[in-house]
């Protein structure tokens, strides 16, 4: 019975939920900024991306963890 | 009837159990190998070399570098040479400027601050090295020498030593492990706050590695796995939506390929104006 790859296939989608979760929280947060004071919109969006990345690198320290169970 | 369905689906399972058995296309594909190879026209077998007993043999990731090595400084000789004849830059050192201009003043003068121009020559060379890298990777019989964790861990440790000795050399050695601890606050917590300080510098540039190695490599094996899902169901209808959805996770990695350069050289900026400037 090999649960590592059922083990790796649900890591991976708890990781999506959980990073798609935080980043359209953080996208909605930027968009509602944006629109009460469009001349701050170039500072939001670049603040807006790199918070993205870092949340995107959190879930990718998990996707690793995925691959290395799945190729076991 | 009953037992037709039965076997029919028996079959698929047998055949998607067979067939998932010869997924190492995939993995050849991202991984590091010994010999370059061109599809069709052949391959060439890189040089193994052994020195001392540790492995330092030739590979394909190690000849990406070089090409991304050799590609900057031409590129940046070139560029520089034209500043003699034109003050104002036209075409190439144009280019560049706008990217050099954008790390100096978007990422090493906020963060840094005071002092930032001791850093920049190694804040551009890890940006513009990653940015080479990871567009080498993403032309045709091209590979992503940073989707390789030795050359993320490498970077990062890099990344480590500048930040440390940065600190070191603005703060004193004894001083700057004590700066790592906050003003103001209880005695009881100072043990605790020393130690997730101490990891702390160890977990960033960590964080760093992971994070541009895991970027990179799973762009890649989305890519393929849509294409490999052509093969694996056999069938040609399924290649138009394959390659669409294929084609907008490569315009997407072309982003990703931006955005993590510069996230990899915003936030080793940051961690170095932390170490230097302790007192925020």
């Amino acid at each position: 019975m090999e649960f590592a790859y059922l083990a790796a296939g649900f890591g991976a989608g708890l990781t999506v939920i959980g990073g798609a979760f935080g980043i359209g929280k953080l996208a909605s947060s930027a968009m509602e900024a944006s629109g009460r004071q469009p001349e701050a919109a170039g500072d939001i969006r670049t603040s807006m991306i790199i918070a993205a990345a870092l949340i995107e690198g959190i879930s990718l320290f998990a996707l690793v963890i995925c691959i290395l169970l799945a190729l076991k | 009837m009953e037992e037709n369905v039965h076997t029919a689906v028996a079959d698929t399972l047998q055949k998607a159990v067979e067939k998932s058995q010869d997924t190492g296309w995939l993995m050849h594909h991202i991984l590091d190998s010994r010999e370059l190879d061109f599809e069709p026209f052949g391959t060439i077998h890189l040089p193994e070399i052994y020195l001392f007993g540790m492995d330092i043999s030739i590979t394909k990731h190690v000849v990406f570098i070089w090409l991304a090595f050799i590609l900057l400084v031409v590129l940046f000789r070139i560029a520089a040479k034209s500043y003699k004849t034109n003050k104002s830059p036209k075409g190439l050192a144009n280019f560049l400027e706008i990217l050099i201009i954008f790390v100096r003043d978007e990422i090493a003068k906020p963060t840094i601050g005071k002092g930032y121009e001791k850093f920049l020559p190694y804040l551009l060379t890890a940006f513009f090295f990653i940015l080479t890298c990871n567009f080498l990777g993403l032309i045709p019989y091209g590979s992503t020498a940073t989707s390789n964790i030795a050359v993320t861990a490498t970077l990062a440790i890099l990344s480590f030593f500048v930040i440390q000795i940065g600190g070191m050399m603005k703060n004193g050695s004894i001083g700057y492990f004590k700066g790592l601890i906050p003003h103001g606050v209880p005695a009881w917590i100072i043990p605790i706050m020393a130690v997730v300080e101490l990891l702390g510098l160890f977990t960033k540039p960590f964080a760093l590695a992971i994070r541009l190695f895991a970027n990179m490599t799973a762009g890649h094996i989305v890519i393929l796995a849509l294409m490999g899902l052509i093969f694996i169901l056999n069938t040609y209808v399924v290649a138009p939506v394959s390659i669409a959805f294929a084609l907008f996770i490569y315009l997407l990695e072309i982003l990703v390929a931006l955005i993590q350069a510069y996230i990899f050289t915003m936030l080793s900026s940051l961690f170095i104006g932390m170490a230097v400037h302790q007192d925020h």
